[in-house]
């Protein structure tokens, strides 16, 4: 399995660390519903998922990475600060 | 005070020659870390080219020469080996002191790209991966910088702290690429 970090280039597997799902952090003054959706509840497709990989041993960049959970297919890659995951007040 | 001896983090261990390949410590002096802080890449590079006549590196890329040069080294960061840096690029970038963080290794020969092959999931060979071309990979599970140097040679850095494991595989890589003749 190969991953194209936008910086870097296509590189191995093997320098990246895997966190999990990537989801959207719920803004500030959200409700507990949306924050217990959000640190709790997750989807387990057997297809495409968008994830977060971190290039540990590249450039130090969070990425937003989509893979499809069957086939370990990478669908498209982009840097997390660039993904529109959150985190702004 | 006492007077403190210097001991260089490959000390004890090189140089070594394997074949036609040899792999020695590199003395590179200061090693300062340069992040430009938000929006100031442009202000950090024009006050590296003035203050020591180098560009700020591009992506995967090294600029300036031997004794004296800017190794791209991460996201948003390069690493000055050499001089010191100067002050002004203060008012431009965070500059950390990593002078004494890193073991810094030439491996130079015929093959060496063999070598590294066993150990490096990037492909470096000569066509692809040129003099002033440089990457942040892992060298054997160890974050490295590797750059090439010369049509066949590479400077290697892993932390200090690996310096011995960074020798070892090294050397055993060297041996199995020379006994396969
Ligand atoms: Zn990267």
């Amino acid at each position: 399995m190969r991953i194209t970090c936008p910086l870097c280039g296509e590189r191995d597997r093997r320098e990246f660390y895997y966190k999990g799902a990537a989801l959207v952090r719920p803004a500030e003054g959200e409700d507990l519903d949306a924050w217990h959706q959000y640190v709790n509840l997750r989807e387990n497709p057997a297809g495409p998922l968008d994830e977060l990989w971190y290039h540990e041993m590249g450039c130090n960049s969070w990425l937003k990475v989509t893979r499809n959970t069957a086939t370990h297919e990478i669908l498209a890659v982009q840097l997390a600060s660039e993904a529109g995951l959150g985190g702004q007040k | 005070m006492a007077d403190l001896i210097a001991k260089s983090p490959c000390e004890g261990l090189l140089p070594v020659t394997i074949g036609g390949i040899s792999l020695t410590e590199e003395q590179p002096g200061s090693m300062w870390a340069l992040a430009p802080f938000k929006g100031q890449e442009k202000a950090l590079g024009k006050a590296l080219e003035a203050a020591h006549g180098m560009a700020f590196p591009a992506v995967n890329r090294a600029t300036g020469k031997a004794g004296s040069r800017a190794v791209w080294f991460g996201r948003e960061m390069a690493l000055l080996m050499g001089p010191e840096p100067d002050a002004n690029l203060a008012e431009h970038a965070a500059l950390t002191d990593q002078s004494d963080a890193w073991a810094v290794v030439r491996l130079e020969g015929a093959g060496a790209e063999d070598v590294l092959a066993r150990l490096v999931p990037v492909d470096l060979r000569p066509h692809v991966f040129k003099r002033g071309h440089t990457v942040r990979t892992e060298l054997k599970h160890m974050m490295a910088s590797v750059t090439r140097t010369g049509p066949q040679a590479f400077q290697i850095m892993v932390f200090r702290s690996m310096a011995k494991t960074l020798v070892h595989d090294l050397k055993t890589a060297m041996e199995a690429v020379t006994a396969r003749g």
